[in-house]
Parts: structure tokens; sequence; C-alpha cells
């Protein structure tokens, strides 16, 4: 179905299965989902919520660098991930660390990116992903091409990409959308809508109603979800897949969602430009707490078990911590031997010359 | 062997690298059915079919975005920017993404891409279609980028460009394209990039120039002959890396230094060319080095184009003033 310009309240009204009590109220949208998977998903968020607390500390303690928090946007990214196999192929940005992990990125490696160091941007054999984009908007475009070259090997797999809402007004977000209309390439285009681009409300981002409905002007498939609702995301994620690898296109789906914390950890305080009853009215749409009412009224998740989880994530945080600080440190040869598959002469010169440098 | 322009040669040697690897992908604004607008990929599409030589939408940061995207899936792209001064539109995809992607993952991913596109000067084009940017690429690590002088080095340094496995910009200029023919084989063959040409010997002076303005040197030293001065003409081929190896030598032997770029004085390559050659090879400098470029101003109007561009007069005037120094 192509989405019009008609009826817009309608097409993107915001697509929940879960409401804020954790009751199902779109029955017939249920994904398919095993008790088992259930509790992954909800083992899932609350490692990373405790995942987002541990690094926030370890920031703070001056021992992890650079952090984006994701409190709050669990769903969000845990929902979509889950969606994915293994083949699929992820261009995160900087907020979406967690999708890395989940998708198969050793804890330490994402620690040693957060410290700068070039071990933690390189993914194990059989993680197809790259690593956090910076510059906003840039994977897009990327996603197009992957998504791309998927299709033109014949793969029965999906490119995905993150942006934010600040993420939308760029120029390279609509091309990367057009592009892969136009190819009909198989990729699906996040737009986790956290309210805010570091300070500016989406408001003052664009006169658009949703982030979702500029899927209309590239001609694919857009949708809003409520990004608290991880049944929700997880459910448009898994049908999005389903169209690319069916070569129906890509699809653009915006989660509403929100970040707790500041944007980074370098120096951003969220209350020069939000007020405490906002941030009050999302925690009330928790996506931990809704889940948890949700399972625990099928009796499938209990105190005790989050328990369990939240000391096991303490337990391999620390291990992973531990690892990191084992890392051996990066050298500037190092740097320097992965500028080019063979080194050019004036490098092979400053090589020599930090060679020395570095042996004293 | 045949005669062939540059033109030419540059779809010769698409040809050959779509024919040796199926993995190479031409694509950019008009270069599937039409060909590219200066009938670049002429006839590619018809034989190697839309699924590789293909149109792209009208998006410059798009398609070099792309480019990087499809090279994590093992493809060899060689996309056009229709012209280099529309590069500014994918600074961010090339400087801040392809050119970092294998430092950034630590050398587990890379981009074997080659972004071919027209510039250059005396052709008569609207604004921001002439203008000499490699400045702007080669100032970004991780970049190579070449810049052929004729048909024969057209087809080798492009051959070896799509073969490289790092991104290579590689700019053909308009002025080059039909202005002469020379021999060029049929077969595959390369040209290294990173290696200069020293197109002509002399043991009085050392003319370095690229591109376009090879030919203005070359004229000059023909003039110069006459009086009694033997210059030696230096095509660096390639601008990224840069062969002191080869400027060292010559230098070495002559003495006595013009460099010469279309780019204005304060772009390109030129003062890092200069540098280099004082931090090598001061000592065996009778003169100090002298520059042939355009004045500092923004890329001239089509009027002024003419007086604005370096010509081989301007070489000769510098090199008649390093010899009398």
């Amino acid at each position: 179905m192509k989405r019009t310009l008609e009826n817009m309240e309608e097409q993107f009204e915001t697509f929940q299965i879960l409401n804020e009590e954790g009751k199902v109220v779109n029955e017939d949208a249920m994904p398919e989902l095993s008790d088992e998977e259930l509790r992954e998903l909800m083992y899932r968020m609350v490692y990373t919520r405790i995942l987002d607390q541990r690094s926030i500390a370890l920031n703070r303690q001056g021992r992890l660098g650079f952090y984006a928090p994701t409190a709050g946007q669990e769903a969000s990214q845990l929902g979509t991930q889950f969606a994915l196999e293994q083949e699929d192929f992820i261009l995160p940005a900087y907020r979406d660390v967690p999708q890395l992990i989940w998708h198969g990125l050793p804890l330490y490696k994402a620690f040693l990116f957060s410290r700068g160091h070039y071990h933690g941007n390189q993914m194990p054999e059989g993680v197809n992903a790259l690593s956090p984009q910076i510059i906003i908007g840039a994977q897009y475009t990327q996603a197009a091409g992957v998504a791309m070259g998927l299709k033109k090997r014949g793969k029965n797999s999906v490119a995905i990409t993150y942006t934010g809402d600040g993420g939308t007004s760029q120029g390279d977000f609509y091309e990367g959308i057009n592009f892969a209309g136009a190819y009909q390439a198989p990729a699906i285009f996040v737009v986790q809508n956290n309210q805010f681009a570091i300070s500016v409300p989406v408001e003052k981002q664009t006169a658009a109603d949703t982030l979702a409905q500029k899927a209309i002007a590239a001609g694919i498939e857009g949708i809003q979800v409520d990004g608290m609702d991880i049944l929700a995301v997880y459910a448009a994620t898994k049908a999005a897949r389903e169209r690319g690898i069916n070569g129906e296109g890509p699809t653009l789906i915006e989660t509403l969602t929100y970040r707790y914390g500041p944007h980074t950890m370098a120096g951003d305080d969220p209350t020069r430009y939000r007020t405490e009853d906002m941030d009050n009215e999302w925690e009330q749409r928790d996506p931990i707490v809704r889940f948890r009412k949700y399972l625990e009224e099928k009796g499938i998740w209990s105190e005790d078990e989050e328990n369990e989880v939240i000391e096991k994530a303490k337990e391999e945080i620390k291990a992973a911590i531990k690892k990191t600080d084992e890392q051996p440190k990066q050298k500037v040869t190092e740097l320097i031997d992965n500028m080019y598959e063979e080194l050019p002469a004036h490098l092979q010169e400053q090589r020599e010359e930090y060679k020395e440098k570095e042996s004293k | 062997m045949a005669q062939m322009t540059m033109i030419q040669a540059i779809t010769e040697a698409l040809r050959t690298e779509l024919k040796n690897d199926e993995n190479v992908l031409v694509f950019g604004e008009d270069v599937g059915q039409n060909g590219g607008v200066f009938r670049a990929t002429e006839g590619l599409q018809q034989e190697f079919g839309e699924d590789r030589v293909f149109d792209t939408p009208l998006a410059e940061s798009g398609i070099i975005g792309m480019s990087t995207g499809l090279s994590t899936q093992g493809f060899r792209p060689v996309p056009e920017i229709q012209f280099f001064g529309f590069v500014y539109e994918a600074m961010d995809a090339i400087n801040g993404q392809m050119a970092r992607l294998r430092y950034r993952s630590g050398n587990t991913e890379n981009a074997p891409v080659t972004i071919r596109s027209p510039f250059g000067g005396g052709v008569h084009t609207p604004e921001l279609h002439a203008d000499s940017l490699e400045g702007l690429i080669t100032q970004q690590p991780g970049m190579k980028v070449v810049i052929p002088s004729n048909p024969y080095d057209a087809k080798g340094l492009l051959i070896s460009s799509i073969r490289d496995n790092d991104p290579v910009v590689y700019l053909e200029h308009m002025k080059l394209y039909r202005s002469f023919r020379e021999e060029v084989p049929d077969e595959d063959y390369t040209v290294d990039l990173g290696k200069a040409n020293v197109k002509r010997e002399g043991t009085d002076v050392t003319i370095v120039a690229y591109g376009a303005m090879v030919h203005a040197a070359l004229k000059a030293a023909d003039e110069l002959e006459q009086d009694g001065v033997q210059a030696e003409v230096i095509d660096l081929r390639t601008v990224m890396p840069i062969d002191f190896d080869t400027i060292v030598e010559s230098v070495q032997k002559t003495n006595r230094v013009v460099m010469v770029q279309e780019a204005q004085r304060q772009a390109g390559i030129a003062s890092y060319v200069v540098s280099q050659i004082q931090e090598r090879a001061i000592l065996h400098l009778e003169a100090p080095i002298k520059t042939v470029a355009a004045p500092d101003t923004v890329y001239a109007f089509t009027q002024a184009e003419e007086v604005w561009l370096p010509n081989y007069k301007d070489i000769t005037e510098k090199v008649n003033e390093v010899i009398h120094f």
C-alpha cells in the first residue's frame, strides 16, 4: 500500500500494541513471539538499562570516555534489533551501541569505542555492521548502498539504519530514503524521535506533523510507532523486513521515544530545555515498566528473575571493563597502518618516525 | 593499437574493468542510457546491462554515500560526479566518510571506490564546473587523487584506480578530453599510482606539472630550448600520493624548479610540493622555487578565463626568473 497525502492523521496514527498499563490494545497486530522470546526481550531491556546506568557511572569516574545515554529508548533500540536476522546489516548512530551489542559486538569492544580505541570499531567476523556514525545522517545514504548491495547479491537480508528526530532535517536523510526507494532496496530507516535534537524540540525541527510522513515524498512505506512499546516496535520492524526481502522496497519507521538522560555525558544539561513535567510524563510510558506488567500478568516474569538479570549484567559489565583495561594501548604506527592497503612513501617515512618515538 | 582521444581511453578502461571484474559497477547522473554528458560511458549500459551500469537520482552526497555502502558488500563502485564543482555536495560523503572507512573500522572494511569527475578550465562552462578542487581531496588522509594528462596514462591510471583497494578521485580535464589522439594499446595495462613521469629530460630547470598544465609546460620547454635552456618536465600523474623521489632526483640534476598548477596559488598541491622540495633538497637549489598558478580569486567568469588560467608564457617567464636569479 502506497501512502498518500490524504487522511494523513489516520495513516500515521501511532501504532501501538501494548499500552502504558501493559494491556494489549491491538490483539490483531500481536507478533508471534514465544514466551521464551518475550522473556528475552525483557532480559535485554533490563540488561541494557543497567548497562546505561553503569556506563554513566563509569563516565563520571573518568573511566569510560564518550557516551550517549540510552535509558528510555530500550524498546525502540532493542525491538528493532530483535526483528533482525544475523545476516542483516546495521548502520548505527552514536547512541545505538545497544543494537550492536545484541547483534554480537562484545561488551568490552563497546567500551573500547567509548574510550576511543580503534579495536572498538572492529566488528567481529559475522557481525554485519559499521561502527557508530558521528555525522548526523551520513549513515542514511550508506544504508541505501548496503541495501542495494544486498539486493544485487540476491541475499535475503536487509540494511537497517538509525537516526534521531534532528537527523530528518539533513539532506542525507532524504537522499538516503529516496535512493533506496528509487532502487527498491531492502532498507529499514529508523527515526528514533526522542523529542529533542540535543536541545531543539522536534516542533522547531519541522512543520511536518509526523516524521514518518516524510516517507510519502520518497514514495516509500512509512509508519509511526509507539517507541516505548517493544511489541509494536518489533512488529513494525518485522513487517518492514518482510517487505524488504520480498522486493517491496524500504520502510521509514518513526519511533516515539524519549531519552531520560542528557544528550551525551560531555556537559549537556537537559534542565535547560526540558521541564520536569515532561520528563515525568514520558517516564510514565517507560518501556520496561509496561512490559514488566504485561509479562507478570502472563505469569512469565518475576521480581526475582529481574534481580538475577540485574546481577548478571553488573557482573558481566565488571568483567568487560576489566578486559577493556587489559587491552594494549593503541599506537600511532597502527593508525598509520590502517590508512591504506599499501602505505605510500610519505606515510612510510612518518611511520618510521613514530616507530622511533614509540620505542622510547 | 588504436589512436584514441582521452575520453575514448577512459571509456576503454571502464569497459576493460567491467569485463575483468563483475564487482565493478559504473553509475552516476546520466551515465546509463545517455552514456554520460561527455559520453565517457557511451555504450556501456547496452554492453553490460542496467545492473552494472546505471543512472542515479540527482544527488551527489547520495551517490557517494551509496558507493561506500556498496563497498561493504564487496562491490567496486565507479561513480561519476558530473562536474567536480559539484563535489561540495558530497564533501562529507567523501572526506568525512569514504576516506575514513578503512581507518575507522580498524582495517576491517575498505572502500575500493573510484570517483571519476570532469574538471578544468578553458572550455567556457558556467560557474562551478571548471574549478581545480583536487586540493580539497589531497588534504584528506585516506584518499588518492589521480589526474591524467594524456590518453595512454588515462587508460592505465583508471584501470589502476579501479583495482586499487582504497578510494581514488580520478579527475579528467575537460580540455584534454578530445584535444588530441595518441596510440593506446588494446590490451589491459596499468600505470602505477603514485609514480610521476619524466615527460621531457633536461638539465637546467625542473618544471613540475599535472593535468592540462603538463602540455603548457611542454610547450614552454620547446620555447625555452630555442633560447638554449634545457627544461625537464615532470608529469605528476598522481597528486596524492606525490612521487617526491622523482622530483628530488630531478632537482639534484637541474638545481632549479618551477611548480605549475592550474589551481589557485592557495589551492591545489603547489605549496605542499614546494615545502617538500625545500625539506628534501634545499642544498641543491640555486634559486628560489617559483610557482605558476591561477590568482587567488574564485574561478574566473568565462570572459576572463583565458587570462586567468596559467599558460605556457607564464611558465617561460618564471623559468627565466629562476635561471637568471
